[in-house]
């Protein structure tokens, strides 16, 4: 019976002591958090993607609500309105930013760009780019590999079986920009995000001379410069053998499109401009034909409504 | 007999098909194309534009620093390019592009087939004159010699190493340069020893080249010179600079920055030796070296003596063109040699064969999973743990592979080879050590200002 209630009291005691001491320590390393990151943690995606450049959505919520100026921290996945909602609460000013989506710019799909030889070695775009210029005759296309898809949590990369090209469906991507770090031949790009996801950018990033390029590469970039001239917006930019296609200063006119001569110039999510017979007339008359070209274009577009008539009927047979 | 102490492979050798070839010389080409970066360390600076008439042994490339190597021309002719051009991986690199126009030497390069033994030059002198021919490291490595030979404060070289071990199976170019040129070997080594003021001097010879080791010893006996021949166990990477030291004095190399003169010894490879002597003796700068074409599915392996800059193709042609099927064309030997895109890329310092695989050795065999056998780890020369590496590379943990010691590696590639899942174990080491030598130079380069 001693034994028992020694026991019970040693213990008893003991517990209490413990208590007081964690009860003072507690105080003592008290750390104060602001209740309110609990709260922007919430209002934020939850991806834990990176895509802001913290490790997780914790970080950037304790980011926003510890920063006075916001500006300059964006979730690319909640994006404005997220944005919005969060600096509403926090009575800050919204970090405004365009939406942007990640665009693939290699356009040598197996047609255009033949194979030279076969790679049996580590599937992963990281060691082929480490040691060789891949299976085909360019140095700075798409392996296909798939370091993209691996990296991306949303499953909005996907490697095309057809093309051997990486995808980006554009819904589905959140601009987190993961797949741009794993890509090792800086290929994809986080372009501005039109309505609709239009979108006209060069699909091609080959720094190799025009002729080494097309010999390539069929739909590759031979930077004749063709693009540049015809462009009203001073969008595009021709260096190191490639042009580039500020997606700030394009406003999607499409002529770029009809000039280029391997196609590397790709427009999505529009109808093309059609194509006009070349005429002599320089600057005055292009302006003159742009009002001409609009009902031209609603034109143009009922043949497509035709074309997917006849595939489905196609289908039914 | 003497050997490395920490693993290694047993590949089988396969030198019969090429190594009775006596050395032929090779026709000279009409073009040829000289990578800039065809060595270790700063690519070099071209001295030549479009146009310039050159002659055979001109410099036509300057070393950038010390850590790189002077470049000459492998024949007489007119620059027509100096520009961007592929080479064997198909990655784009800077060329001079030279047409043939008849041989003209330079007038300073002795020809003729006398054998000079007497040196007269002081050890700094020699060294000079090999840092103007542009000798680097002939086994693959091409690290430049006067690098190796300039000893840092403080160190003392012990031991001359020269290294004819020629462990990559099918190569031999260095079996066949230590029987036809045997002499000149040993006067180079004579030189060396010079250079270096070191006393033992050793060849390192492995046990499959009898002939070579009977050779060496009865010249030097003959002609008295001071150098020992060891024969050496058969064992793949002994041709490793770090496994050859270990092998012949037992001594350990510290893992890097650890060199191997801070166990007191300098290699050099045989090829690279012989070379040593025609700079030091002929005045003639490295403008060729001997190639080993061979492949068991080739019509004629051969043994010829190219000039750099020749296109790999030529080679291939004279050894009786490719055969049919899949084919894989590897610049180097199986084990570290790289396969190739483009075999109108150029004849390097580093070349020191072309392997040709046709059928089923052409491809790999399909990756499997690992079991954790450990049979990489017990293989590594080096006491890394290939598994573990990559694992990590996938998980891009490049902290913890730095920790591994991954710097250590000398891509031998004996984890791959004694995989039995047949993991691309050295694709992925090789990315490591690229990736983490990339971080390291960052950090370096961060760190440079504050000091």
């Amino acid at each position: 019976m001693t034994v028992l209630l020694f026991t019970i009291l040693t213990l008893s005691v003991l517990g209490i002591l413990s208590a007081v001491i964690l009860y003072f320590v507690a105080k003592k390393f008290n750390v104060e958090e602001d209740p309110r990151i609990d709260d922007v943690e919430k209002m934020l995606p939850g991806a834990n993607c990176g895509g802001c450049g913290f490790a997780g959505c914790r970080a950037m919520a304790e980011a926003m609500v510890r920063e006075d100026d916001i500006s300059s921290l964006f979730c690319p996945v909640g994006g404005g309105d997220c944005m919005k909602q969060i600096a509403a609460y926090l009575g800050k000013v919204a970090p405004e930013k365009e939406p942007t989506v990640a665009t693939v710019r290699c356009g040598g799909v197996c047609a255009k760009r033949p194979r030279t030889n076969t790679y049996n070695g580590a599937k992963s775009c990281a060691v082929a780019s480490s040691f060789y210029v891949g299976e085909t005759a360019c140095a700075f296309g798409c392996l296909g590999y798939g370091d993209c898809v691996e990296a991306c949590a949303f499953d909005a990369i996907k490697v095309n079986p057809e093309t051997g090209i990486a995808e980006v469906d554009a819904d589905k991507c959140t601009a987190c920009g993961a797949c741009v770090k794993a890509c090792p031949k800086n290929i994809i790009e986080l372009r501005k995000k039109w309505p609709k996801n239009r979108a006209v950018f060069v699909s091609c990033v080959s720094k190799d001379k025009g002729a080494v390029t097309m010999k390539a590469c069929k739909a590759g970039c031979i930077a004749c410069g063709k693009c540049a001239k015809v462009c009203a917006f001073d969008a595009i930019t021709i260096e190191n053998g490639v042009a580039y296609i500020d997606s700030q200063k394009c406003k999607l006119c499409r002529k770029c499109v009809n000039e280029c001569p391997t196609g590397a110039i790709v427009l999505r999510g529009m109808e093309p401009l059609p194509k006009e017979p070349k005429a002599p007339a320089a600057k005055p008359a292009e302006k003159a034909a742009t009002p001409v070209a609009k009902p031209v274009e609603a034109v143009a577009e009922k043949p497509a409504v035709a074309e997917q008539k006849t595939e489905i009927n196609n289908e039914q047979k | 007999m003497k050997t490395f102490p920490i693993g290694g492979v047993h590949p089988s050798d396969n030198k019969k098909w090429s190594n009775t070839k006596q050395t032929e010389v090779l026709a000279l080409p009409d073009v040829v194309n000289i990578p800039l970066g065809q060595h270790i360390g700063a690519p070099a600076t071209a001295k030549v534009a479009k146009g310039d008439k050159v002659l055979t042994g001109q410099l036509i490339a300057e070393a950038t620093g010390f850590m790189s190597a002077n470049i000459h021309s492998p024949i007489s002719g007119t620059v027509t390019a100096v520009d961007m051009q592929p080479n064997g991986q198909g990655l784009r690199q800077m060329m001079i592009t030279i047409k043939r126009e008849g041989d003209e030497w330079m007038p300073e390069i002795d020809r003729t087939a006398e054998i000079k033994r007497e040196c007269k030059l002081e050890g700094a002198e020699i060294i000079a004159k090999i840092k103007d021919a542009g000798i680097v490291g002939m086994g693959g490595a091409t690290f430049p010699t006067h690098v190796k030979l300039s000893i840092p404060n403080g160190c003392k070289a012990e031991y001359l190493i020269i290294n004819g071990v020629e462990c990559e199976p099918y190569l031999t170019s260095d079996h066949r340069t230590m029987l036809e040129r045997g002499e000149e070997l040993l006067i180079g080594v004579e030189i060396l020893k010079k250079a270096l003021n070191v006393e033992k001097a050793v060849i390192g010879i492995e046990n499959n080249k009898p002939d070579a080791i009977e050779h060496l010893q009865r010249l030097a006996k003959e002609k008295k010179f001071a150098v020992k021949i060891e024969p050496l166990k058969v064992q793949y990477p002994q041709g490793g600079e770090k496994q050859l030291i270990a092998a012949i004095t037992g001594r350990q190399v510290p893992p890097p920055p650890g060199l191997p003169i801070h166990v007191g010894a300098v290699v050099c490879n045989a090829s690279t030796t012989v070379a040593i002597y025609e700079a030091v003796q002929k005045n003639k700068p490295l403008i060729e070296r001997v190639v080993t074409i061979t492949g068991q599915q080739m019509k004629e392996p051969r043994n010829l003596l190219t000039r750099m800059g020749t296109p790999i193709s030529t080679l291939i042609e004279m050894a009786g063109g490719l055969p049919e099927g899949d084919i894989k064309v590897v610049n180097g030997g199986p084990m570290m040699g790289r396969a190739m895109v483009n075999l109108d890329s150029p004849v390097t310092k580093g070349c020191s064969g072309v392997t040709v695989f046709a059928g089923q050795a052409a491809s790999r065999v399909e990756a499997d999973t690992c079991i954790k056998c450990a049979k990489c780890v017990s293989a590594c020369p080096m006491g890394l743990e290939p598994y573990l590496i990559f694992r990590l590379a996938h998980k891009q943990m490049w902290d913890r592979v730095e920790d591994e010691q991954i710097t250590s590696c000398i891509e031998c590639g004996c984890c791959q080879y004694s995989c039995p899942a047949g993991l691309p174990l050295l694709d992925f080491v090789r990315l490591s050590k690229q990736t983490v030598m990339g971080i390291i130079r960052a950090r370096a380069a961060a760190n440079a200002p504050q000091k």
